[in-house]
Protein backbone atom coordinates (compact mmCIF):
# COMPACT_ATOMS: atom_id res chain seq x y z
CA UNK A 1 0.00 0.00 0.00
CA UNK A 2 1.80 3.10 -1.45
CA UNK A 3 0.89 6.31 0.54
CA UNK A 4 1.39 9.28 -1.39
CA UNK A 5 4.15 11.93 -0.95
CA UNK A 6 1.38 14.47 0.46
CA UNK A 7 0.14 12.21 3.03
CA UNK A 8 3.53 11.23 4.50
CA UNK A 9 3.82 15.33 4.53
CA UNK A 10 0.81 15.59 6.31
CA UNK A 11 1.66 12.75 8.82
CA UNK A 12 5.38 14.03 9.38
CA UNK A 13 3.51 17.78 9.85
CA UNK A 14 0.75 16.48 12.33
CA UNK A 15 3.13 14.01 14.80
CA UNK A 16 5.58 16.76 15.06
CA UNK A 17 2.86 19.36 16.29
CA UNK A 18 2.29 16.14 18.75
CA UNK A 19 -0.06 13.68 17.42
CA UNK A 20 1.03 10.38 18.57
CA UNK A 21 -1.19 8.38 15.99
CA UNK A 22 0.50 9.99 13.14
CA UNK A 23 4.01 9.17 14.86
CA UNK A 24 2.88 5.42 14.92
CA UNK A 25 1.56 5.67 11.48
CA UNK A 26 4.89 7.23 10.29
CA UNK A 27 6.55 4.73 11.64
CA UNK A 28 5.03 2.21 10.34
CA UNK A 29 5.34 3.63 6.42
CA UNK A 30 9.16 3.64 7.30
CA UNK A 31 8.96 -0.17 7.82
CA UNK A 32 6.96 -1.03 4.91
CA UNK A 33 9.71 1.13 2.46
CA UNK A 34 8.21 4.18 2.13
CA UNK A 35 10.85 7.20 1.75
CA UNK A 36 10.23 9.86 4.01
CA UNK A 37 11.77 13.47 3.28
CA UNK A 38 15.04 13.77 4.89
CA UNK A 39 15.18 15.50 8.26
CA UNK A 40 17.88 17.87 10.10
CA UNK A 41 17.52 16.10 13.69
CA UNK A 42 20.47 14.50 15.32
CA UNK A 43 19.27 12.05 17.72
CA UNK A 44 20.39 10.34 20.56
CA UNK A 45 20.45 7.13 20.76
CA UNK A 46 21.35 4.06 22.68
CA UNK A 47 21.84 0.32 21.56
CA UNK A 48 21.23 -1.96 23.98
CA UNK A 49 22.07 -5.49 23.44
CA UNK A 50 23.45 -8.97 25.28
CA UNK A 51 22.75 -12.43 25.37
CA UNK A 52 18.83 -14.17 25.94
CA UNK A 53 17.94 -13.65 29.52
CA UNK A 54 20.88 -11.03 31.08
CA UNK A 55 17.39 -8.88 31.66
CA UNK A 56 17.77 -6.00 28.99
CA UNK A 57 14.10 -5.43 29.17
CA UNK A 58 13.94 -4.57 32.82
CA UNK A 59 17.22 -2.81 33.10
CA UNK A 60 15.84 -0.48 30.01
CA UNK A 61 12.66 -0.17 32.03
CA UNK A 62 14.84 1.09 35.42
CA UNK A 63 16.68 3.60 32.49
CA UNK A 64 13.28 4.65 31.17
CA UNK A 65 12.30 5.64 34.67
CA UNK A 66 14.89 7.39 35.72
CA UNK A 67 15.09 9.70 32.13
CA UNK A 68 11.45 10.38 32.78
CA UNK A 69 11.66 11.91 36.14
CA UNK A 70 14.37 13.96 35.06
CA UNK A 71 12.02 15.35 31.91
CA UNK A 72 13.53 13.10 28.97
CA UNK A 73 10.66 11.61 26.72
CA UNK A 74 11.94 8.48 25.93
CA UNK A 75 10.85 6.17 22.98
CA UNK A 76 12.44 2.58 22.55
CA UNK A 77 12.42 0.60 19.63
CA UNK A 78 12.46 -3.38 20.74
CA UNK A 79 13.61 -5.28 17.84
CA UNK A 80 12.62 -9.72 18.44
CA UNK A 81 13.52 -12.34 16.30
CA UNK A 82 10.77 -14.31 13.89
CA UNK A 83 9.80 -17.51 13.93
CA UNK A 84 11.77 -19.05 10.55
CA UNK A 85 9.02 -21.39 10.31
CA UNK A 86 5.71 -19.51 10.17
CA UNK A 87 7.85 -16.22 10.02
CA UNK A 88 5.37 -14.59 12.71
CA UNK A 89 6.20 -13.43 16.28
CA UNK A 90 5.87 -12.99 19.78
CA UNK A 91 6.99 -9.39 21.12
CA UNK A 92 6.60 -9.15 25.00
CA UNK A 93 9.13 -6.23 26.12
CA UNK A 94 7.02 -4.74 27.31
CA UNK A 95 6.08 -7.24 29.87
CA UNK A 96 9.41 -6.83 31.21
CA UNK A 97 9.49 -3.52 31.01
CA UNK A 98 6.63 -2.96 34.23
CA UNK A 99 4.69 -0.04 34.61
CA UNK A 100 8.02 2.04 32.58
CA UNK A 101 6.59 0.96 28.94
CA UNK A 102 3.47 3.04 28.60
CA UNK A 103 2.40 6.92 29.43
CA UNK A 104 2.83 10.33 27.73
CA UNK A 105 6.56 10.50 28.17
CA UNK A 106 7.34 6.49 26.99
CA UNK A 107 7.04 5.33 23.21
CA UNK A 108 7.52 1.83 22.61
CA UNK A 109 7.18 0.02 19.03
CA UNK A 110 8.06 -3.74 18.47
CA UNK A 111 9.30 -4.45 15.74
CA UNK A 112 9.75 -8.03 14.33
CA UNK A 113 13.13 -9.20 12.69
CA UNK A 114 11.45 -10.76 9.81
CA UNK A 115 13.27 -12.85 7.25
CA UNK A 116 15.50 -10.32 6.02
CA UNK A 117 18.03 -8.60 8.60
CA UNK A 118 19.42 -6.54 5.65
CA UNK A 119 15.82 -5.39 5.04
CA UNK A 120 15.06 -3.69 8.41
CA UNK A 121 18.42 -2.46 9.69
CA UNK A 122 18.48 0.92 7.01
CA UNK A 123 14.79 1.57 8.78
CA UNK A 124 15.96 1.73 12.30
CA UNK A 125 18.19 5.12 11.13
CA UNK A 126 15.37 6.88 9.91
CA UNK A 127 13.07 5.78 12.33
CA UNK A 128 15.34 7.46 14.93
CA UNK A 129 15.37 10.55 12.97
CA UNK A 130 11.35 10.53 12.73
CA UNK A 131 11.24 10.31 16.32
CA UNK A 132 14.13 12.81 17.71
CA UNK A 133 12.57 15.11 14.95
CA UNK A 134 8.90 14.71 17.14
CA UNK A 135 10.70 15.42 20.41
CA UNK A 136 11.52 11.80 21.79
CA UNK A 137 15.13 12.97 23.45
CA UNK A 138 16.33 9.52 24.38
CA UNK A 139 15.85 6.88 21.81
CA UNK A 140 16.86 3.38 22.87
CA UNK A 141 17.38 0.44 20.09
CA UNK A 142 17.30 -2.89 22.08
CA UNK A 143 18.19 -6.11 20.59
CA UNK A 144 18.98 -9.78 21.41
CA UNK A 145 22.87 -9.61 20.87
CA UNK A 146 23.35 -13.41 19.06
CA UNK A 147 25.00 -11.95 16.20
CA UNK A 148 26.13 -10.36 13.14
CA UNK A 149 22.94 -9.55 12.32
CA UNK A 150 22.21 -7.78 15.74
CA UNK A 151 25.32 -6.15 15.18
CA UNK A 152 24.45 -4.36 11.56
CA UNK A 153 20.98 -3.14 13.47
CA UNK A 154 22.44 -1.89 16.97
CA UNK A 155 25.00 -0.12 14.56
CA UNK A 156 22.65 2.34 14.24
CA UNK A 157 22.88 3.84 17.60
CA UNK A 158 25.29 6.08 18.65
CA UNK A 159 26.27 4.49 21.65
CA UNK A 160 25.93 0.94 22.58
CA UNK A 161 25.34 -0.82 26.37
CA UNK A 162 26.52 -4.22 26.66
CA UNK A 163 25.23 -6.77 29.02
CA UNK A 164 25.99 -10.11 30.26
CA UNK A 165 24.35 -12.11 33.58
CA UNK A 166 26.19 -13.79 36.36
CA UNK A 167 27.78 -16.66 35.12
CA UNK A 168 27.31 -16.53 31.64
CA UNK A 169 30.72 -15.44 30.07
CA UNK A 170 28.27 -15.09 27.23
CA UNK A 171 29.67 -12.02 26.21
CA UNK A 172 33.05 -13.36 25.98
CA UNK A 173 31.89 -16.29 23.17
CA UNK A 174 30.13 -13.19 21.28
CA UNK A 175 33.24 -11.35 21.52
CA UNK A 176 33.57 -13.67 18.17
CA UNK A 177 31.09 -11.92 16.64
CA UNK A 178 32.71 -8.32 17.15
CA UNK A 179 29.62 -7.27 19.36
CA UNK A 180 32.58 -6.10 22.32
CA UNK A 181 34.26 -4.32 19.84
CA UNK A 182 31.10 -2.12 18.78
CA UNK A 183 30.51 -1.38 22.97
CA UNK A 184 31.46 1.75 24.44
CA UNK A 185 29.87 0.50 27.61
CA UNK A 186 29.89 -2.96 29.61
CA UNK A 187 27.29 -4.29 32.29
CA UNK A 188 26.81 -7.40 34.10
CA UNK A 189 23.36 -7.39 36.06
CA UNK A 190 21.84 -9.01 38.45
CA UNK A 191 24.59 -8.34 40.52
CA UNK A 192 22.00 -9.49 43.58
CA UNK A 193 22.40 -12.82 42.42
CA UNK A 194 26.05 -14.78 42.89
CA UNK A 195 28.29 -15.02 40.33
CA UNK A 196 27.87 -11.81 38.82
CA UNK A 197 31.24 -10.51 40.69
CA UNK A 198 32.96 -13.09 38.85
CA UNK A 199 31.11 -13.00 35.22
CA UNK A 200 32.89 -8.92 36.01
CA UNK A 201 35.49 -9.75 37.07
CA UNK A 202 36.57 -12.18 33.47
CA UNK A 203 34.81 -9.70 31.42
CA UNK A 204 37.44 -6.72 32.72
CA UNK A 205 40.22 -9.33 32.52
CA UNK A 206 39.29 -10.10 28.52
CA UNK A 207 39.09 -6.25 27.94
CA UNK A 208 42.96 -5.56 29.97
CA UNK A 209 44.25 -7.87 27.19
CA UNK A 210 44.11 -4.90 24.88
CA UNK A 211 46.33 -2.06 25.27
CA UNK A 212 44.52 1.20 25.70
CA UNK A 213 41.28 -0.03 26.37
CA UNK A 214 39.87 1.37 29.10
CA UNK A 215 36.09 0.22 29.40
CA UNK A 216 35.32 -0.74 32.95
CA UNK A 217 32.91 -2.75 33.67
CA UNK A 218 29.37 -2.29 35.68
CA UNK A 219 27.84 -4.28 38.32
CA UNK A 220 23.92 -3.71 38.23
CA UNK A 221 21.18 -4.99 39.36
CA UNK A 222 17.69 -4.04 37.62
CA UNK A 223 15.40 -5.00 40.03
CA UNK A 224 17.22 -3.52 43.32
CA UNK A 225 18.07 -0.32 41.80
CA UNK A 226 21.72 -0.99 42.61
CA UNK A 227 24.41 0.89 40.35
CA UNK A 228 21.66 2.33 37.88
CA UNK A 229 23.17 6.13 38.82
CA UNK A 230 26.53 5.17 38.04
CA UNK A 231 25.45 3.29 34.71
CA UNK A 232 23.44 6.46 33.54
CA UNK A 233 26.35 8.91 34.23
CA UNK A 234 28.20 6.58 32.21
CA UNK A 235 25.43 6.62 29.21
CA UNK A 236 25.66 10.12 29.30
CA UNK A 237 29.18 11.09 29.48
CA UNK A 238 29.85 8.69 27.02
CA UNK A 239 32.50 9.97 24.55
CA UNK A 240 31.23 9.03 21.04
CA UNK A 241 34.37 9.71 19.44
CA UNK A 242 35.93 6.43 20.54
CA UNK A 243 37.52 3.97 18.38
CA UNK A 244 34.10 1.87 18.31
CA UNK A 245 32.82 4.76 16.14
CA UNK A 246 34.95 3.89 12.98
CA UNK A 247 33.43 0.37 13.32
CA UNK A 248 29.99 0.97 14.00
CA UNK A 249 29.88 3.56 10.71
CA UNK A 250 31.50 0.45 8.64
CA UNK A 251 28.48 -1.80 9.56
CA UNK A 252 26.03 1.23 8.78
CA UNK A 253 27.12 1.35 5.33
CA UNK A 254 27.78 -2.07 4.47
CA UNK A 255 24.12 -2.54 5.96
CA UNK A 256 22.88 0.32 4.15
CA UNK A 257 24.85 -1.30 1.37
CA UNK A 258 23.16 -4.43 1.07
CA UNK A 259 19.73 -3.50 1.52
CA UNK A 260 20.19 -1.36 -1.58
CA UNK A 261 21.84 -4.17 -3.68
CA UNK A 262 18.90 -6.47 -2.38
CA UNK A 263 16.09 -4.07 -3.77
CA UNK A 264 18.42 -3.05 -7.07
CA UNK A 265 15.81 -3.44 -9.78
CA UNK A 266 17.58 -6.42 -11.82
CA UNK A 267 18.55 -8.47 -8.81
CA UNK A 268 16.83 -11.29 -10.32
CA UNK A 269 17.33 -11.35 -13.49
CA UNK A 270 21.50 -11.45 -12.18
CA UNK A 271 21.03 -14.14 -9.98
CA UNK A 272 19.59 -15.97 -12.78
CA UNK A 273 22.55 -15.16 -14.74
CA UNK A 274 24.63 -16.08 -11.76
CA UNK A 275 23.25 -19.68 -11.13
CA UNK A 276 23.43 -20.60 -15.55
CA UNK A 277 26.89 -19.25 -15.13
CA UNK A 278 26.53 -16.51 -17.41
CA UNK A 279 27.77 -13.82 -15.26
CA UNK A 280 30.44 -14.16 -12.39
CA UNK A 281 29.99 -12.55 -9.08
CA UNK A 282 32.22 -9.63 -9.72
CA UNK A 283 30.32 -9.14 -13.07
CA UNK A 284 27.31 -8.63 -11.50
CA UNK A 285 28.77 -6.53 -8.61
CA UNK A 286 29.83 -3.79 -11.61
CA UNK A 287 26.73 -4.10 -13.08
CA UNK A 288 24.78 -3.34 -10.11
CA UNK A 289 27.55 -0.84 -9.21
CA UNK A 290 26.88 1.49 -12.06
CA UNK A 291 22.94 1.04 -11.91
CA UNK A 292 22.16 1.46 -8.39
CA UNK A 293 18.93 3.86 -7.75
CA UNK A 294 19.09 5.47 -4.47
CA UNK A 295 15.40 6.10 -4.12
CA UNK A 296 15.71 9.80 -3.36
CA UNK A 297 15.19 11.55 -6.14
CA UNK B 1 -1.50 -9.08 10.61
CA UNK B 2 0.22 -6.76 13.90
CA UNK B 3 -1.77 -8.25 16.95
CA UNK B 4 -2.18 -6.72 20.52
CA UNK B 5 -2.63 -9.17 23.02
CA UNK B 6 -4.19 -7.59 26.02
CA UNK B 7 -5.39 -8.43 29.96
CA UNK B 8 -7.00 -5.75 31.24
CA UNK B 9 -8.16 -5.54 34.81
CA UNK B 10 -7.02 -7.46 37.84
CA UNK B 11 -7.18 -10.96 36.99
CA UNK B 12 -4.03 -12.59 36.91
CA UNK B 13 -4.35 -15.49 34.81
CA UNK B 14 -3.03 -15.23 31.63
CA UNK B 15 -2.63 -19.30 30.39
CA UNK B 16 -5.28 -18.54 28.04
CA UNK B 17 -3.72 -15.31 26.42
CA UNK B 18 -0.40 -17.16 26.18
CA UNK B 19 -1.91 -19.79 24.37
CA UNK B 20 -3.99 -17.51 22.05
CA UNK B 21 -0.49 -15.71 21.24
CA UNK B 22 1.36 -18.42 20.75
CA UNK B 23 -1.26 -19.84 18.15
CA UNK B 24 -1.16 -16.52 16.41
CA UNK B 25 2.23 -16.59 16.08
CA UNK B 26 2.50 -20.16 14.57
CA UNK B 27 -0.52 -18.34 12.08
CA UNK B 28 2.56 -16.27 10.75
CA UNK B 29 1.47 -13.23 12.95
CA UNK B 30 3.30 -10.51 14.84
CA UNK B 31 1.69 -10.35 18.41
CA UNK B 32 2.86 -8.29 21.35
CA UNK B 33 1.75 -8.90 24.52
CA UNK B 34 1.14 -6.73 26.86
CA UNK B 35 1.57 -8.53 29.70
CA UNK B 36 -1.18 -8.40 33.04
CA UNK B 37 -3.25 -5.52 34.70
CA UNK B 38 -3.58 -3.15 32.31
CA UNK B 39 -5.78 -0.09 32.58
CA UNK B 40 -8.17 0.41 29.14
CA UNK B 41 -6.46 3.94 28.39
CA UNK B 42 -2.82 1.56 28.50
CA UNK B 43 -4.08 -0.62 26.35
CA UNK B 44 -5.32 2.10 23.88
CA UNK B 45 -2.37 3.47 23.78
CA UNK B 46 -0.72 0.35 23.36
CA UNK B 47 -2.66 -0.67 20.40
CA UNK B 48 -1.64 3.17 18.91
CA UNK B 49 1.94 3.13 19.19
CA UNK B 50 2.12 -0.39 18.10
CA UNK B 51 0.04 0.71 15.11
CA UNK B 52 -2.01 -2.42 15.61
CA UNK B 53 -4.70 -4.10 13.12
CA UNK B 54 -5.64 -6.07 15.53
CA UNK B 55 -6.44 -6.29 19.41
CA UNK B 56 -7.25 -9.33 21.77
CA UNK B 57 -8.72 -9.10 25.10
CA UNK B 58 -8.46 -11.66 27.41
CA UNK B 59 -10.59 -11.33 30.97
CA UNK B 60 -11.92 -14.06 33.44
CA UNK B 61 -12.56 -11.77 36.10
CA UNK B 62 -15.91 -11.36 35.03
CA UNK B 63 -15.30 -7.30 35.09
CA UNK B 64 -15.37 -8.01 30.91
CA UNK B 65 -18.98 -5.50 31.02
CA UNK B 66 -16.86 -2.35 32.28
CA UNK B 67 -13.40 -3.12 31.19
CA UNK B 68 -14.00 -3.82 27.22
CA UNK B 69 -16.55 -0.97 26.58
CA UNK B 70 -14.24 1.41 28.02
CA UNK B 71 -11.40 -0.08 25.61
CA UNK B 72 -13.51 -0.08 22.65
CA UNK B 73 -14.68 3.66 23.15
CA UNK B 74 -11.37 4.48 24.17
CA UNK B 75 -10.05 3.19 20.48
CA UNK B 76 -12.85 5.07 18.77
CA UNK B 77 -11.92 8.30 20.45
CA UNK B 78 -8.64 7.93 19.47
CA UNK B 79 -8.87 7.70 15.66
CA UNK B 80 -8.38 3.78 15.65
CA UNK B 81 -12.18 2.56 15.09
CA UNK B 82 -10.59 0.57 12.32
CA UNK B 83 -9.10 -2.38 14.64
CA UNK B 84 -10.49 -5.00 14.34
CA UNK B 85 -11.08 -5.85 18.35
CA UNK B 86 -12.09 -9.84 19.75
CA UNK B 87 -12.07 -10.81 22.96
CA UNK B 88 -11.95 -14.59 24.92
CA UNK B 89 -11.99 -15.82 28.63
CA UNK B 90 -14.97 -16.44 31.05
CA UNK B 91 -17.60 -14.27 29.44
CA UNK B 92 -21.18 -15.64 29.60
CA UNK B 93 -23.47 -15.94 26.79
CA UNK B 94 -25.89 -13.53 28.24
CA UNK B 95 -23.67 -10.66 28.22
CA UNK B 96 -22.41 -11.13 24.90
CA UNK B 97 -24.52 -9.11 22.89
CA UNK B 98 -23.60 -5.73 24.33
CA UNK B 99 -20.26 -6.27 23.63
CA UNK B 100 -20.88 -7.22 19.96
CA UNK B 101 -22.91 -3.91 19.95
CA UNK B 102 -19.76 -2.05 21.17
CA UNK B 103 -18.18 -3.02 18.06
CA UNK B 104 -16.41 -6.60 19.44
CA UNK B 105 -16.03 -8.99 16.51
CA UNK B 106 -15.54 -12.31 18.26
CA UNK B 107 -16.45 -13.81 21.68
CA UNK B 108 -14.01 -16.89 22.16
CA UNK B 109 -15.08 -19.14 25.57
CA UNK B 110 -13.22 -22.13 27.28
CA UNK B 111 -13.14 -25.00 25.27
CA UNK B 112 -12.65 -23.26 21.73
CA UNK B 113 -10.01 -24.45 19.53
CA UNK B 114 -7.11 -21.86 18.23
CA UNK B 115 -7.41 -23.23 14.87
CA UNK B 116 -11.23 -20.94 15.01
CA UNK B 117 -9.30 -17.82 16.06
CA UNK B 118 -7.68 -18.09 13.60
CA UNK B 119 -10.63 -18.93 11.27
CA UNK B 120 -12.06 -15.72 12.26
CA UNK B 121 -9.35 -13.46 12.29
CA UNK B 122 -8.78 -15.25 8.49
CA UNK B 123 -12.65 -14.21 7.63
CA UNK B 124 -11.89 -10.41 9.40
CA UNK B 125 -9.20 -10.04 7.06
CA UNK B 126 -10.79 -11.05 3.83
CA UNK B 127 -13.74 -8.37 5.16
CA UNK B 128 -11.14 -5.82 5.47
CA UNK B 129 -9.58 -6.27 2.63
CA UNK B 130 -13.07 -6.19 0.70
CA UNK B 131 -13.68 -2.40 2.86
CA UNK B 132 -16.70 -4.47 4.21
CA UNK B 133 -16.84 -2.48 7.61
CA UNK B 134 -15.46 -5.20 10.53
CA UNK B 135 -13.18 -2.62 12.55
CA UNK B 136 -14.63 -1.68 16.67
CA UNK B 137 -15.89 1.52 15.33
CA UNK B 138 -17.09 0.63 12.20
CA UNK B 139 -20.94 0.24 11.98
CA UNK B 140 -22.09 -3.25 10.79
CA UNK B 141 -24.33 -5.73 12.38
CA UNK B 142 -21.57 -8.64 11.64
CA UNK B 143 -19.67 -10.63 14.34
CA UNK B 144 -18.15 -13.96 14.08
CA UNK B 145 -20.98 -16.10 16.00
Amino acid sequence: MALELTKIQDLMDAAKSGDRRSLSQLLTAIQSGEKIPETTSDPWTLGVTGPPGVGKSTLIGKLVERWKSSGERVAILAIDPSSPITGGSLLADRIRMGGHASGKDVFLRSIPLGKDVAGISPFIGEMCSILSECGWSRIIIETVGAGQSEISIIAFADRILLIDGPDRGDIIQAEKAGLMEISDIIAVNKSDLPGAEAAAREIALSLSLVEGDERKVHLVSAIEGHGIDELIQEIESCNLNSGSKILRMKQRLLSSWNSLLTEHHEIDTLLDELCDGSITVSDAIRHMAITLEFGDE
Amino acid sequence: MRIVMSKPGLDGHDRGAKVVARALRDGGHDVIYTGLRKTPTEIVGIVNDEDAEVLGISTLSGAHGSLIPKICDGLKNSGLGGVIVFAGGIIPNRDRKKLFDCGIRAVFGPGTPTSEVLEFLQEAITRKKNNDPVGVGEDTGWHWS
